[in-house]
């Protein structure tokens, strides 16, 4: 009895000695349990890589969103009540706009500030949806989306895409002539799906374009509705992210088993909370240089106007080019009107091009047959089918935001808007197949390269003349780290189906699925598809029989 | 290693990642003979700062310097908040004329953020220690006991519950939780009306005169040139309206004068007056007002999604997305020698909806 | 014939044109100008017109016809009216350097006083509209905002919103009218070039092109605010999302680098 009062005196003694800092430490644990979640973390393995820090940019310009955001909804009225502007822009004054035009007006012209906030809120959600889509790529393209991270790569899926919609219904708040112009898009889009499309126009719209109430509407989903479901997202995502632990490229002292870098506390606290510091520091001197969305110049939206070059926010211009590049397609049946001009490029493709890229992860899983943890990362070389793939999707992507900017593209390159038209219709089949095509090529090219320098060493660049005559210049024999970092890839073999017919010679049954992964496999792991690498057997041949050319 | 590559079905459920991951651990040291194997980890090298004091001190003033820069942004800062007028606009080359107001204050937070951001970078970089350390993974999925646990646990869990076998209580709960969000689904009926008849009529009507937007008058024929292009609103439609966006946005009007022989289609010179013709100025995609006329060519473009349309013939759709003709609106002159409509115009104008026919 | 309308195009063919006109001008200026403030107004005006003419003959005829009425390469004249020649020729848009879906504003080759002669010539083949007086298109006390509404209402579908213009159909255009000059816009609108429409005084009064001309001059020109900052072409989110990519994605991958990259080792010495 007394051993244990006098180990509880002692704690408390302990304590009692402690820094304050430890002590508020110390009552938080008895409450929170934090030490536990410190013991796990504090010191956290990061490796470092610049492409590890792509997600970074997009957490931090989601946060600087946010703080702006918030700041702008004191001053923003989300209101379509018509009032007569009596600011001190002069080019407006005496006319009639909503007062959430009004209101955007004031925050531009006469809080102090206000202007500079909203173009870091803008600047940072460009700055936001490129940094996903660059952070998705880089994820693609070196397979981190595989075992155990799929569900981590649909979760920035859905973040993508969300943050489109996010970025589409902030910019329609102001209600200028250029954001109603997208807002009446959208209204002609709605109303080109079968069936519901005339009911879903009239519930969204509270009636008849463009009504009174869709800037209120607008504005709950922006704000609050979106956000939301954002902030849930990446707070799982982040979570994971922690959770799975980073992936790191091939390298000496790295394997499946661990991850080298430096720890969270102090390294990455100082990087990562610096990098914070950066992005918010860069996306405020863009916004104090370059004017962005400037409505004053716009006016107030009235359907029975609108300004030419019309475009939506980049992240939405390769929905804009589908829809431009289609051919007016439209069927009338039993007194209704089907508008595949529309619906096909809204309803189907713009789906389908982001699904598409959405489901690779579980396509490649299935096709490969692998069921195994991957925390090494691929060079994308060593993977030319799905880097193939992925430069064909982004190809895909950029003829669709080629077709989005037509008219841009026409005046300032003195084209025919009808021929970059034309161009964004046929290279929208053509230029993926291209692109994967080339892609592929280049991706084996440089595997025989890493083939031929582990196995020949690097080249000097030193011309050595040989005592009969003959120039050859000196390779020098990688390191072994260099070697082991450019072997560590695997090659694995295509799925077989097995014989088509059995020991006894009857025909094996094997349904289409599974023929056509073997398939499949076959295209994306068959001969055609890698360069053998060097084995240790071929290295030490050579290596032994080095100098006789 | 994957030298003898095989389908990946053959190897071992086990998730441990390949045969490599057993023999590379970290510091192994290269098996003689296999010139692939993992050499391990390279040896920390260390950099100036941490063998030069006064290289480290230099790095420390730089952080520090930053710092202190930030500090003084932020006074910066606060000071052109309050000295600087939000209306003073200034030329900064090569910027242009802007805002004094929005470009100090901008370059000043700018300022202060970024050099906080790029001290605490500079210390990490050169002050912390940048020794890198594996840290081991483990497997994400549980072991086998842990697995049969949690499935024995659900198991007893449901068999407590009775769920499987009282299959009324299953089936009338399942009934309860499907139905109650219906109530959410009907909640959201009053967003808006239905959509009726409404998409099929506008504004115009038999009699009323076309009143010229820029000057608020109707317009005579006389007025309208060739090569010209006007556009028209109904009668007594005011910006003050409470329904001006709605009736606007159906009713807008764009007119044009072709010369009558120019004119194809012969029920566009019919519903016209000696060539004046009236067209709705939104596009049958998806409603942008088009009106980007071409007047030696007659055609009319928009410029949301480049459909155009031949004006000189029935505003058939000639290159782009829309789906059908421009409707057109049946104009006369009326006693007093002003133009009017004779009627709504005989189709939907705007985009296509299910309806339409 | 044949063999100077393939050399019209030859680079050196502005240059001779250009000199021609110069010594031309030259001439006239030193034969007419100090002598002829006496002249009454009618013979001025006659003599302008047969100096039109002149010019017309050397400049023009090729394309509209000796007379002004037109030929397969160029339209008829008659009755464009002397506002569509000083467009046409002050502007150098005309005499065209080639066909193409649309003859691009380039330096004038003439000066005002040829312009004039030649829109004396042009105006005496047929009533058109007449070249404004400075009263008529000066922005001095217009309504800004009224013309701001009027343009958008009338102009912004093809001149674009900020006036930086936009595309046609099969490669025409509709010019940027950045820094375009008061008479100019004033002609335009009331002539109506190329395949621009004329917006006449009947349905678009005089009144309301001034409020025009002030909102451009308050909004699209050099000396017009941009209060955020640089404009970046003012057409929009493409040029928006092109710097956001360029300069801020790439900025910020370029501090992502410097983050990630390990500091320079010692050598070791």
């Amino acid at each position: 009895m007394s051993t244990t009062e006098h180990a509880t005196d002692d704690v408390t003694a302990r304590r009692g000695k402690a820094p304050a800092g430890e002590k508020i430490a110390d009552w938080a644990d008895g409450r929170l349990g934090i030490y536990g979640l410190a013991k796990a973390n504090m010191r956290k393995i990061f490796p470092d890589h610049w492409s590890f820090m792509l997600g970074e940019i997009c957490l931090y310009s989601f946060v600087i969103i946010i703080l702006t955001g918030v700041y702008l909804t004191l001053f923003f009225h989300p209101s379509m009540q018509e009032v007569t502007y009596s600011g001190p822009y002069v080019p407006l004054q005496g006319i009639r706009m909503s007062e959430a035009f009004n209101s955007t007006m004031n925050i531009s012209f006469e809080v102090r500030g206000g202007l500079l906030i909203r173009q870091i809120h803008h600047w940072a959600a460009l700055v936001f949806l490129a940094g996903m889509f660059v952070h998705m790529m880089r994820v693609f393209f070196t397979g981190a989306f595989r075992k155990p991270r799929e569900v981590n790569w649909l979760f920035g899926f859905l973040l993508f895409v969300l943050g489109m919609f996010t970025g589409f219904t902030g910019y329609s708040l102001p209600d200028d002539l250029l954001s109603g112009t997208g807002v009446r898009f959208m209204e002609g889009a709605i109303l080109s799906v079968p069936i519901v499309g005339t009911y879903l126009s009239f519930f969204l719209f509270g009636g008849q374009f463009p009504g009174n109430d869709f800037v209120s509407r607008f504005y709950s989903i922006h704000i609050l509705l979106l956000p939301g479901i954002m902030a849930g997202l990446l707070v799982a995502h982040l979570i994971l992210v922690f959770y799975h632990k980073h992936t790191q490229f091939a390298g000496p002292g790295k394997n499946e088993k661990n991850v080298v870098g430096m720890p969270l506390l102090p390294v990455y606290m100082a990087k990562a909370g610096g990098f914070f510091f950066l992005v918010f520091g860069v996306i405020a001197i863009i916004a104090a240089i370059a004017s962005i969305n400037p409505i004053w110049e716009f006016g107030p939206y009235r359907p029975d106007q609108v300004s030419t070059g019309a475009q939506p926010d980049w992240y939405m211009g390769f929905s804009e080019g589908l829809i431009r590049a289609m051919p007016g397609w439209e069927i009338n049946f039993w007194g209704h009107t089907l508008q595949l001009g529309v619906f096909i490029p809204l309803g189907l493709l713009f789906p389908a091009v982001l699904t598409v890229i959405a489901i690779w992860p579980f396509l490649e899983s299935w096709v490969s047959g692998d069921k195994r943890e991957h925390h090494i990362l691929d060079r994308p070389r060593n993977a030319p089918v799905r880097t193939g793939f992925g430069v064909g999707w982004i190809t895909w992507y950029m003829v669709c935001l080629i077709g989005g900017g037509n008219d841009i593209l026409a005046t300032h390159f003195h084209l025919s808007i009808n021929d970059v038209t034309w161009f964004v219709r046929i290279a929208f089949f053509v230029a993926p197949v291209l692109a994967f095509i080339v892609t592929k090529r280049v991706c084996l090219g440089l595997q025989r390269r890493d083939r031929d320098k582990v196995l020949h060493g690097r080249e000097t660049g030193v011309i050595k003349r040989l005592p009969h005559g003959e120039f050859i210049e000196i390779h020098e024999p990688l390191d072994q780290g260099k070697v082991f970092t450019l072997t560590a890839h695997e090659q694995p073999a295509p799925a077989e189906i097995g014989p088509e017919v059995d020991e006894n010679g009857v025909e094996r049954k094997v349904d289409p699925l599974t023929k056509l992964r073997a398939k499949l496999a076959e295209g994306m792991y068959g001969e055609g598809s890698h360069i053998p690498k060097p084995t240790p057997e071929e290295h030490a041949e050579i290596t032994s029989g080095h100098g006789h050319h | 290693m994957s030298s003898e590559p095989g389908s990946h079905e053959d190897m071992s459920e086990d998730n441990l990642p390949s045969e490599r991951a057993h023999d590379a651990h970290h510091g192994a040291v290269a098996v003689a003979g296999d010139a692939f194997a993992d050499p391990g980890l390279p040896a920390h090298l260390p950099r100036r700062q941490d063998l030069d004091e006064q290289a480290a001190k230099h790095s420390e003033r730089v952080v520090a310097g930053l710092f202190v820069l930030s500090m003084l942004a932020t006074i910066g800062f606060i000071a052109s908040y309050v000295t600087l007028k939000p209306g003073k606009i200034v030329y900064i080359f090569p910027v242009g004329h802007v805002s004094a107001l929005n470009f100090a204050l901008g370059l000043t937070l700018g300022l202060a953020l970024f050099c906080i951001g790029a001290g605490a970078v500079h210390w990490a970089r050169t002050l912390m220690s940048d020794v890198e350390t594996p840290a081991e993974r483990h497997p994400i999925e549980a072991s086998p006991e842990v697995r049969a646990q949690v499935i024995a646990d659900f198991k007893q869990g449901a068999a407590e519950s009775q769920f499987g076998r009282r299959k009324l209580i299953r089936n009338t709960m399942f009934g309860a939780m499907a139905m109650v969000p219906l109530s959410g689904l009907v909640l959201l009926r009053d967003l808006g009306p239905l959509p009726g008849k409404s998409l099929r009529t506008t504004a115009w009507r038999k009699g009323m005169t076309l009143i010229n937007p820029n000057t608020n008058l109707p317009l005579r024929p006389e007025d309208i040139t060739t090569g010209s292009l006007t556009f028209a609103q109904p009668p007594g439609l005011s910006e003050d309206d409470d329904d001006f966006q709605d009736v606007i946005a159906k009713a807008a009007l764009m007119i044009v004068r072709i010369e009558p022989d120019e004119i194809k289609d012969k029920r566009e010179l019919d519903w016209g007056h000696q060539g004046i013709v009236a067209f709705s100025k939104i596009c049958t995609h998806v409603g942008c007002p088009i009106s980007l006329y071409e007047q030696q060519t007659h055609h009319v473009l928009c410029p949301c999604h480049q459909s155009t349309f031949d004006l000189a013939d029935g505003g058939r759709v000639i290159f782009g997305p829309a789906g059908h003709a421009l409707p057109q609106l049946r104009i006369s002159v009326n006693g007093s020698g002003y133009l009017e409509a004779l009627g709504d115009f005989a189709e939907p104008v705007g985009p296509s909806f299910w309806e339409r026919g | 014939m044949k063999k100077l309308s393939a050399r019209r195009r030859h680079p050196l063919a502005a240059l001779v044109v250009l000199l021609f006109a110069l010594a031309a001008t030259g001439g006239l200026y030193a034969a007419f100008a100090p002598a002829d403030k006496a002249q009454a107004d009618t013979s001025s005006q006659s003599l302008a017109i047969q100096e039109g003419q002149k010019l017309y003959s050397v400049g023009c005829a090729t394309c509209h016809g000796t007379s002004g009425k037109g030929t397969k390469t160029g339209p008829s004249l008659v009755g464009v009216g002397s506002a569509a020649v000083d467009f046409q020729v002050g502007t150098g848009r005309m005499p065209a350097q080639q066909q193409g879906p649309q003859i691009p504003e380039k330096k004038a080759i003439y000066n005002q006083a040829q312009v004039d002669q030649l829109a004396a010539y042009i105006a005496s083949l047929g009533p058109g509209p007449v070249k404004p007086t400075s009263q008529q298109y000066s922005p001095d006390g217009a309504d800004i905002a009224n013309g701001g509404q009027l343009f958008r209402t009338n102009c912004s579908q093809c001149h674009n919103a900020s006036g930086k213009g936009g595309a046609l159909t099969e490669g025409k255009y509709a010019p940027s009218l950045e820094n375009a000059p008061p008479k100019y816009i004033y002609e335009a609108m009331l002539t109506g070039p190329q395949n621009m429409p004329s917006f006449p005084d009947s349905t678009m009064p005089q009144k309301d092109k001034k409020d025009i001309i002030a909102y451009l001059g308050a909004t699209d020109s050099d000396k017009a605010a941009n209060p955020g900052g640089l404009e970046l072409g003012g057409i929009g989110p493409v040029s928006e999302g092109l710097f956001g990519w360029v300069f801020g994605l790439g900025a910020l991958i370029a501090l992502a680098i410097w983050v990630a990259t390990h500091t320079t080792k010692a050598r070791k010495s």
